[in-house]
Order: C-alpha cells, then structure tokens, then sequence
C-alpha cells in the first residue's frame, strides 16, 4: 500500500475519568485501505477511533486527518462516520429520509438542500437497501435496520474516508450481508475505511490490514488473523449476535 | 366575538398566539433531545428576572428575558462540565433561581407576593401594550431560530456526536437552542405563567408524537395544538374569569389524551400494513411499533 496516509497517530495517549485508556498508540491508515481495529471490551478500540473524530481529548501525541492536524481539519465532509448506536431513533419521532438528510448537511450551505443533496440522500438509501423504508419512521424498523440507516447518513455526504464503530454489533443475519455488500460497494469505488471489529466475521474478506489493541497499546499491525487465527486472539472473547448457539461458528461464505 | 373590542383581549390574543407558536417550536428540540424538563428549569430562574425587574424598577420581560438566557447558558455550561454533579447544580440553580424571585419582589418597595402571581400563572390584562412588542419581537427570534435552522438543530438534537464529525458548531447550537428556550419562556410568561410554561413546550410535541411518522410533521401539529390551546384557553379565560395558564394547560393535556386514545387503532393499522406488504420477511425483521421513550428527566 503506497496511497498516502489519510489517519495518522502518533504516540497518542489518552485517558477517561483519569485512568489511560490509549498508552501510546501508532498508527496510519492510507487511501484505499480498509483497516479494522481489533481488540477485547476495554482494549481502546473505541477511544482510538473517537480520538480521530476528535470526540476525546488527547493528552498526549498528534493525530492527522488527510495530511491535516485533527484541530486544524475542517473539511468534515470528507468523512463519514458511523457512530456505536443501537438505535437511530431519539426523542421525537423522525422517518429514514430526515435521519439520513442529516448526514448530508457538510455538503450544504447553511443547511440549504438542493436536487442534487436529495438525490444523494435516496442514493445513500438505496446503498443500504432502505429505499422502500424512505418514509418509515425510525422507531418502526428492527435493530439491523436502523444500523443501515446509520450506515446510509454517514454515506450521505459521499465520503472518502468511512469510520465506523461496531457497525455489525446487534445486527441481524440479513442486515450484516447487506451491510457487507455496501462496504464492498465503498471500497470498490476507492474509499478508504477504518472499522471497529468485536470479530471481522463477515466482513473478513474485505479486510486489508488488522490492527489489534490490548490495553492501550497496539498488539499487532499486520495482514487480518485467519479464520481460525481470529479465534486464538489474545484476549478476544468470542459473540455471535443473532447466532443461535451450534452454529457454525466460522462463517467467509457470505462474500466469497 | 365582542371580546375583540377589547383592546386588552386583542393584545392577549396576539400574545396567545405568539405563545402556542413558540412553545412548541422550540420545545421539540427540547424533547428531541430527552431534555423536556429544560423549560421548566428556565422558568424558575426566570422568576429571579422577573423579581429584579420589580426591585430595579425595569421592564420584567427584559429583565427576565436577560436573567434566563443567562441561566440557560449556565445550565447548558453544566450539561458539558458537570459530571456526576450535575443533577446537584441544576437543582440548585431551579431552586435558587425561584427563592430569587420571591425575595427580589418582596425587597421591592411596595413589593408582595401578588405582583408576582400573574407571572407565575399568568393574567389577560397584564399582556400591556408596551409588552406587545417585546413579546413580538422576542417571538421572531424564536420562528426565526427554530424554523431557519431546523436541519442543524435536528441534526444537533438528534445525534450530538454525529453532528460534531459533519462539521456543525455544536456547542455554538445547543447554546443557541438554550437562550432561545429562555426567550420562549418569557414570551409565554404573561399569558400562560412562569410555573406552567414548560407544559406548553412539551404536552402539544407529546401529543401530535401520538399521530405522526416524521419530525416535521410532529413540529406542524404541535404548534397547530399549541395554538388551538393558547387560543381556546384565553377566550374560555375570558368568559369564564378563570386563570389563562391552567386553563390552556389542561387544554393541552386534554388533547394528548383525545390523540392518544385515536392512535392505537391507527398504529394498529400501520403495523398492519406493514406487515401485509412484506409477507416474507425474515421474523427478526418484522417491524414491530416500538413503545414511545417516556419523557425523561432533564439529561446531564
């Protein structure tokens, strides 16, 4: 991989509530490449990513985005991210295409919508297969599902580089497969994405690079851990979602 | 209608109508973002304003709309800030916020409890004619805030953490929502009272929730409740010579009543629907009307 680097971290500490969360953590993801994070409930993983978007404070080290100090980037709408929700739905109710339409607000002046911002909004949509859920309201629709949404307002604003958090955690079988098909979508037309990973599951195929957390510090950074390998991971402690117990446990079928 | 030959009634209703409009356009933000209870906390510190404003000798709107836009940026300061504390700190500021102003108004000379009362429950005839401009005024900001940015505070309301990696100014629009809120609750105050006015921010977004699919006609339908009931409880006000604020209140909570009862078969049939166009489906994706979120205590 020679694309130049579009996430870099060095020496980057971090800590919640006092206690350190991120030891010194090194890392660069460059155009194209699609880099999942792994690690155990507590490794950083999460931190880590939240340190990009800028939600965490660093008390040590820098971070860059597309060649950028992280406090200096502004161009947000280079970057779409995937927060670790549940649900898509809050207080009061909203539909898919309203959920959706927010994630298109970097591409706008002053939150002025044109044709063009619609159109991307219903492609976005159709990328995850909700088209014929536009006019749902997100309370309406099961766990899977409102990931999609989630997955379809960060590919709202047509973003070079794709941050996810979890983006499998409580999805259904049938909404993995879907969510597997609009990654491969992404990176066929060159994005570059980095993603939280409990597992990588279905998503193995697509996998360049694996980064693997303990404690803060960085364990492994390297080609994906096999099928079997990924099992053997230090640390890793092992969830189907949605499984019902004896099922096979290693599934690469869905892609390949 | 000879109750428009009145020229305090004609001010009461345009105040009544100004009210039913912001009360909800601002307040589902509030509720958007499980903070229903904001409104009522504004009101309490607004009473200190309202206090000074006798002490002082100025205007109480202003002095009230100044008091409460500075403690709501204050209670959004402890939303960011406070951790574990800031439950305490709120209450504190609700607390102090209302001693306030029953001790500002009876320092005041001549000053008692009853000059605070039609602040506090609100009064047709205390709507004074150099009032009207105030509340008109401070009545645009808020159409204007609430209606001009509905796409960012949606976005902001709805997923904080999103709306900071889109590039929106966060902070700069939940300060925004909070001194908007506090201009809300002194356009209110004259007609529906400083004790009540959060209902009128909630109860219509409640309400039209009952019916509605999306946000944006949830926000139609409860500024179109928000005005039936500021109207209707100040011309039953008039004819019936009891309080305006309890009355448009209970008005208000009658109508969710009435759209709760209406949509149970209408969600029923929705799901219904919903089902019968996608016979196929996997179980796991059978879309089940989830129970609505109650409204939840102020979120710190």
């Amino acid at each position: 991989m020679g694309g130049e680097p579009v996430i870099s971290l060095r020496g980057v500490r971090a800590e919640l509530g006092g206690r350190p969360v991120l030891r010194g953590i090194d890392l660069t993801v460059r155009r194209g490449e699609v880099v999942a994070l792994l690690g155990a409930n507590g490794s950083g993983k999460s931190t880590a990513v939240r340190a990009v978007i800028g939600q965490v404070p660093l008390a040590a080290g820098e971070i860059e985005l597309f060649g950028a100090a992280r406090h200096r980037f502004r161009d947000w709408a280079r970057v779409g991210y995937v927060p670790q929700r549940t649900t898509a739905a809050s207080g009061v109710p909203a539909t898919v295409t309203e959920i959706v339409s927010a994630g298109r607000l970097a591409r706008t002046r002053f939150g002025r919508f044109r044709k063009a911002d619609r159109d991307a909004v219903q492609r976005a949509l159709a990328g995850v297969g909700m088209a014929d859920r536009a006019k749902d309201s997100a309370f309406a629709l099961s766990g899977g599902q409102q990931q999609r949404v989630l997955i379809a307002r960060a590919l709202a604003c047509e973003p070079e580089l794709l941050i996810m958090d979890e983006p499998m955690a409580g999805v259904d079988l049938a909404s993995q497969g879907v969510l597997a098909d609009t990654l491969r979508d992404q990176v066929a037309a060159g994005s570059t994405v980095l993603l939280v990973l409990h597992e990588l599951g279905p998503l193995e195929p697509l996998i360049d690079r694996a980064i693997v957390l303990r404690d803060g510090c960085v364990l492994h950074d390297g080609p994906p851990p096999k099928a079997v390998g990924q099992h053997a991971l230090p640390g890793h402690d092992h969830v189907h979602p949605h499984d019902a117990a004896g099922a096979e446990p290693i599934r690469t079928g869905l892609l390949s | 209608m000879e109750l428009l030959d009145y020229a305090f009634m004609q001010r009461a209703l345009l105040a009544a109508v100004l009210v039913g409009v912001t009360g909800p356009a601002i307040g589902i933000y509030l509720v958007q973002r499980r903070q229903p209870l904001m409104g009522d906390g504004i009101g309490h510190i607004a009473m200190t304003g309202v206090g000074l404003g006798f002490l002082l000798n100025t205007s109480p709107v202003w002095m009230a709309t100044a008091v409460s836009a500075l403690g709501a940026v204050l209670m959004e300061l402890i939303r960011w800030y406070g951790r574990t504390r800031g439950d305490i700190a709120l209450a504190m500021l609700f607390y102090g916020g209302m001693a306030g102003g029953v001790m500002f108004v009876n320092l005041a000379p001549g000053g008692s409890n009853a000059n605070l009362s039609s602040y506090l429950f609100g009064s047709l005839s205390t709507v004074a004619p150099e009032d009207v401009l105030a509340i008109s005024v401070l009545a645009a900001f808020v159409v204007a805030v609430t209606l001009g940015l509905r796409r960012q505070l949606f976005a902001v309301s709805q997923d904080e953490e999103f709306a900071r990696v889109t590039g929106l100014p966060v902070r700069a629009l939940n300060l925004l929502v909070a001194v908007t809120a506090a201009v809300t609750v002194t356009v209110a105050m004259r007609v529906v009272g400083l004790i009540l006015v959060s209902a009128l921010m909630v109860v219509p977004v409640a309400a039209a929730q009952q019916l509605t699919r999306s946000f944006a006609a949830t926000f139609a339908i409860a500024v179109a409740l928000g005005i039936g009931s500021t109207v209707g409880g100040t011309v039953t006000s008039y004819y019936q010579d009891v309080p305006p604020g309890p009355t448009i209140v209970l008005l208000t909570i009658a109508a969710f009543l009435v759209l709760t009862v209406l949509a149970t078969p209408l969600a029923r049939r929705r799901a219904r629907a919903l089902a019968a166009a996608r016979p196929t489906g996997d179980p796991a994706e059978c879309a089940v009307p989830a129970p609505r979120e109650p409204a939840g205590g102020i979120g710190v």
